[in-house]
């Protein structure tokens, strides 16, 4: 078992870093492109969250904690920004609370779709808190 | 995130690549949309997506903001050549329907 974790500040330069950072520990575990692709993607949608709506580009810390144990790759990412009122209209498809700023409302719906498990809890002005979690198929004989 | 584009026959190609996420869609916004105006009148657009090393749910709010302005047109969209990572968004968005993958 191994574990790691980051924080940084919400800004949208380091969404580059964050799933980058992310995927290089995952590759401890020997994921498959496809499954490494699926964790960027997630991570990447998870970091956006924090940044534009939790925080609305203002200042605050966006923390990553993984654990990989066995075939079991765990991603919590962390905000403590304002909250999402409404958790059940939040992951509806295509639901977003900023249409004029070309926001597609896709990315609970990446995560949860790009993951095996996904859980979302929130408290309207604390923080949101997203658990992920990639059951990678290991390769016969690996 | 780079972004170029070319003009062949009736078709406006427009290449885009690099990694498009939050952060990098904003360099490329305004410069597709000033290359769409300036091609007004051409039959079709096409986004070749071969260099897109990476894309989220960004992607497809900036394509769909593409395709409406070409709408204005009433020029198509079409993709080409997503990367698998790229191609499995675009799919689970239903974005083909809009702009048919060539």
């Amino acid at each position: 078992m191994n574990e790691m974790q980051l924080s940084f500040p919400a800004r949208s330069e380091n969404e580059v870093f964050a799933r980058n950072a992310v995927a290089a520990f995952a590759l401890t575990l020997e994921p498959t492109l496809d499954e490494l692709s699926d964790i960027k993607t997630a991570v990447s949608e998870a970091v956006t969250n924090c940044i534009v709506h939790a925080y609305r580009n203002a200042e605050g810390w966006v923390t990553i904690r993984c654990r990989a144990e066995g075939d079991r790759f765990d991603i919590e990412v962390c905000d403590e920004g304002r909250g999402i009122e409404n958790i059940e209209e939040a992951l509806q498809p295509f639901f977003t609370t900023q249409p004029s700023e070309e926001r597609s409302g896709m990315g609970f719906t990446i995560m949860q779709t790009f993951m095996t498990e996904f859980a979302v809890a929130s408290e309207a002005g604390a923080g949101t808190r997203v658990k992920m979690r990639k059951v990678l198929k290991r390769a016969e004989g690996a | 995130m780079t972004l170029k584009a070319s003009r062949r026959g009736e078709n406006l190609y427009i290449y885009l690549s690099g990694e498009l996420d939050e952060h990098s869609v904003a360099e490329i916004r305004e410069r597709a949309d000033r290359i769409i105006d300036e091609n007004a009148g051409l039959s079709r657009a096409v986004f070749n997506l071969a260099g897109l090393r990476f894309m989220d749910s960004t992607g497809i709010g900036f394509l769909i903001g593409r395709y409406k302005r070409l709408a204005r047109y009433h020029m198509p969209m079409y993709l080409e050549e997503p990367e698998a990572g790229a191609d499995k968004i675009l799919s689970l968005s239903g974005l083909y329907s809009l702009m048919p993958k060539l």
